[in-house]
């Protein structure tokens, strides 16, 4: 595949910003215990003064070491092999590539020249040093100043990045500030001495769509008024579209794509491109609306009922001391789930939702309201179930997990783990047990020779599969999935959920579908139900929540969403929601 | 800050009373008393006792008073008049012969505690950022050596090696000359040509596992990405290692503080015994075996206090060092 040169966008050549650094057929090599992988080959493009070059791929495509390789902070068994980096410098130019490890101009393009984003804002900054020492030390570092002037630089900072009472912030730590803020700080970070190029390596996705929408806001807004370049690093296409000038697409280890934003959205070649955009716009649509009629829904008894139900936690004080701060998780909460419905639940983080799914399947116990499931048998009370009954409650709703890597025993085979629930219940043993682990792989589409091996065969989504394959063991009548496509690439991501969808065709299951992404669940689900600080705020067919929602918080949310599509910014009209 | 504290002193006390009856019950937990053991050992060496004189000195000791009275004296005494009882071996009061050998048994500890630190510390450091180097391996080799040798035998190898090379007196912690003389100049010294051998015999074990931990600590914490933060940020390899992953790894550091004040007391009796240090090990080894039970329960007793009061300062410390722990 050829690479084509940045410079086939729409804009006349004369029009164009400065280069303020160009990569050329840029490779890097690590070292693995057997092998050696080429990460990066033959790499290159530019980023040019004021504009936003955005590096979309899906994880192991590359995209973030050959952004750390501009830094030069490579893992020790890594090295770049070919290729040059050059960061121009008011007329001369460095190559980054071919300074040593220990070269002084390195220190000072690390931070000085070129500052970093991550993704993660929880755990890039050190916990035990205060957001104003982090700063201060970047000022003193590259701008010379002394502790006063830069202590007040760093204010003027935190202020520019929007953060409330920066005078008192400054000397805060990070775990007293949440993920929104912490990114914030860490955005003032790498501004801190006055870079040329910012690299945001995945700045928005540990964070709330809402959030992300802020922050990329503040970061273009940032950018616009200091003229900065920047390298936005992401696999989400909704974010390309809001916010790229030009698009480079990345594929084990190569640029499969190179162009302006309109260009790769509306006239993509490349057949990884053009996949990559199907995956994101498929999620636009709803999928359920066709397949089922609304009017069913109203006359049938729902299979499991909420009511009222509330969780509190720290009301009780302890015996010495202790807090009388209550927090409501869950406040007042009443849903019903028909049979063969989709629900979903959506909301920020700390709304409450994992929380509900918890308390319905009574792994949390609640502090008021009733549960009740209208199973085979007579209505049961979940709520007031003994534990010999909870089991049986257990064996017809079951979890699905978010994290694929965290939720399968990694010493167990892949039989174990999905024939665990069946042998737990007592209800096969040897053969039985291998014959129907058999019948839920060929189910969730994996070949049942793959029974044998262990998890970390699998990649993400092969383990999520066999995470469903095990909640389907004991043929279940609800299934509560917890964010379970959150940490999955966008094309697979669109595989479960097809998946699901086909599984409960096939089985006549009932979905509660956790999550804070809205396309998953506007794909996914017939009915949403919308939370804020532990409370119902909306419940709609998912259709009337995505396109009309009534409810003025679901409307901010919504309008958060990144489009992908830039010729039609959503995130440029979103509204805000102030309670 | 000052009410964790004052919480903390206050929960002691329930804790403080157990341990108390539990280290009473440990003494009182052999057959026979103080009394029956000495008996045995007069009349292994063939003298014979008065039993009338026994049943006089059973009654005077409080011997056949039930075991809450016997209980409730030791524990008052201690409480309202610091008196710890008599030592039946020593004849002695238990706060005297105890407080003589605190001195020195402080003084070996502490030196003994720095030195572990100043050794494994920048070794710990080298190891984990230069992780299967030919340093790291050989470290980690003289680590295992000191963790595996047993303590007594370095001692001997060590008082060998001083004799016979160095040609110094061995044993205890001065030369004859000095044991009895006032402090001068001379004696310093001479304290110190003494002193190092139980140093390393004690910190050689210590050493290596600390050495382990923090390589281990640091190893988690070098791949934190607030580590490739500071290096964005344009900080040399050394100042973002030492400001940052080093600072958090140092937790297990400060919590061995808890564990090294009953060390005080007990931890090094092999080695004190032969060496022939003047320390409180071999005290407690020698009241336990007769049955002086005023002097070896009252050991217990300073132990576990010692047990708590490490635990709080190490507490305290790790909550000065860690924001995170010092607001939760």
């Amino acid at each position: 595949m050829t690479v084509h040169p940045l410079s086939t966008g729409t804009q006349p050549a004369g029009d164009e910003a400065p280069i303020v650094l160009s990569v050329e057929h840029l490779s890097l090599d690590f070292r693995l215990r057997t092998e050696i992988l080429h990460a990066v080959r033959d790499v290159s493009f530019v980023l040019r003064r004021g504009e936003t070059l955005c590096l979309v791929g899906e994880s192991g495509s590359g995209k973030s070491v050959t952004a750390r390789a501009l830094l030069r902070i490579l893992d020790r068994n890594g090295a770049i092999t070919g290729g040059r980096i050059l960061l121009g410098n008011q007329g001369e130019e460095i190559d980054v590539a071919a300074l040593s490890d220990r070269d002084p101009k390195l220190l000072q393009i690390r931070g000085g020249r070129i500052g970093l984003i991550f993704q993660e804002p929880m755990s890039s900054l050190s916990p035990v040093h205060t957001i104003g020492s982090q700063i201060i030390e970047a000022l003193r570092l590259h701008r010379r100043m002394d502790k006063k002037q830069a202590r007040a630089e760093t204010i003027e900072l935190l202020r520019q990045v929007e953060i409330p009472n920066p005078d008192k912030m400054v000397d805060r730590y990070t775990f007293e500030f949440s993920g929104g803020m912490r990114q914030r700080a860490m955005i003032a970070m790498a501004l801190a001495a006055d870079p040329d190029i910012l690299i945001a390596d995945e700045p928005t996705t540990a964070l709330d769509v809402t959030t992300q929408a802020e922050i990329l806001d503040l970061i273009k807004r940032l950018q616009v008024s200091r003229g900065m370049a920047m390298l936005l690093i992401t696999h989400d296409m909704g974010v390309v579209a809001e916010v790229a000038d030009a698009v480079a697409v990345m594929r084990y280890g190569r640029i499969v794509e190179a162009g302006s934003a309109e260009d790769i959205f509306h006239d993509a070649r490349h057949p990884y491109t053009v996949r990559l955009l199907n995956s994101t716009v498929k999620l636009e649509q709803n999928q359920r609306t066709a397949a089922r009629a609304e009017t069913s829904t109203q006359a049938r008894q729902p299979v499991l009922s909420v009511r009222n139900l509330s969780k509190v936690y720290g009301a009780s004080s302890a015996w010495f001391g202790g807090n009388s701060h209550a927090l409501k998780a869950v406040d007042d909460v009443s849903l019903d789930l028909y049979p063969g419905e989709n629900l979903g639940i959506v909301g920020e983080s700390g709304s409450g939702k994992t929380t509900l799914g918890r308390l319905i399947l009574r792994t949390v116990e609640p502090s008021a309201g009733t549960v009740t499931y209208h199973g085979a048998g007579a209505p049961m009370d979940v709520t007031a179930l003994s534990k010999q009954g909870l089991k049986a409650f257990h064996r017809d709703v079951r979890l699905v997990f978010q994290d694929p890597f965290a939720s399968l025993n990694p010493r167990m085979t892949v039989k174990e783990i999905i024939g665990d629930p069946l042998y737990v219940s007592g209800k096969m043993r040897g053969a039985a047990i291998e014959a129907r682990v058999a019948e839920l792989l060929t189910l969730v589409g994996l070949d049942p020779m793959a029974m044998e091996r262990y998890p970390h065969a699998f990649s993400g989504g092969q383990r999520q599969r066999i995470g469903i394959a095990r909640a389907l063991a004991l043929d279940p009548k609800i299934i509560i999935a917890d964010e379970a496509t959150a940490a999955l690439d966008v094309s697979i991501r669109a595989q479960i959920l097809d998946l699901l969808l086909d599984i409960q065709q096939k089985l006549g299951l009932s979905f509660i579908f956790i999550s804070h992404d809205i396309s998953v669940v506007r794909y996914f689900c017939d009915r949403v139900a919308v939370m804020r600080l532990g409370k119902l705020v909306e419940v709609g067919t998912a259709e009337q929540i995505c396109t009309q929602p009534q409810h003025p918080y679901t409307q901010s949310l919504i309008s958060a969403v990144p489009n992908p599509d830039p010729r039609n910014k959503r995130m440029l009209h979103r509204t805000r929601y102030v309670a | 800050m000052l009410n964790y504290v004052i919480k903390r002193l206050i929960y002691m006390i329930p804790t403080l009373f157990g341990m108390s009856l539990i280290a009473f019950m440990i003494i009182q937990l052999p057959p026979g008393d103080y009394l029956t053991s000495m008996l045995a050992t007069m009349a292994e060496s063939g003298q014979n006792v008065d039993p009338a004189q026994l049943e006089a000195m059973r009654r005077a000791y409080g011997f056949d008073d039930p075991i809450w009275l016997q209980y409730w004296k030791w524990i008052s005494g201690i409480i309202f008049r610091g008196d710890f009882g008599y030592s039946f071996e020593w004849n002695r009061p238990v706060a005297d012969l105890i407080w003589e050998r605190m001195g020195s048994t402080l003084a070996i500890s502490i030196a003994a505690l720095l030195f572990v630190w100043a050794v494994s510390l920048p070794i710990g450091i080298y190891s984990a950022m230069r992780r299967h180097s030919v340093g790291d391996y050989a470290f980690t080799f003289l680590g295992f050596i000191g963790l595996a040798v047993p303590n007594f035998i370095m001692a001997l190898a060590l008082m060998y090696f001083s004799y016979k090379v160095l040609g110094q007196s061995v044993g205890g912690l001065f030369s004859p000359e000095y044991v009895e003389a006032p402090w001068s100049w001379g004696k310093f010294v001479d304290l110190l040509a003494h002193l190092w051998i139980p140093i390393i015999v004690i910190g050689t074990s210590g050493t290596a596992a600390l050495i382990r931990i923090l390589r281990a600590n640091l190893t988690d914490e070098l791949n934190k990405p607030y580590v490739v933060t500071a290096k964005a940020k344009g900080l040399p390899e050394y100042k973002a290692v030492l400001k940052y992953p080093v600072r958090i790894a140092l937790n297990p550091f400060v919590s061995a503080i808890g564990w090294v004040l009953p060390e005080l007391v007990s931890g090094v009796t092999i080695t004190a015994i032969v060496l022939n240090l003047p320390t409180a090990g071999p005290l407690l080894l020698r009241a336990l075996i007769s049955q002086d039970m005023y002097l070896a329960g009252s050991f217990i007793l300073l132990m576990g206090v010692l047990t708590l009061f490490g635990m709080l300062i190490s507490d305290i410390l790790l909550a000065l060092l860690d924001p995170r722990i010092r607001f939760n």
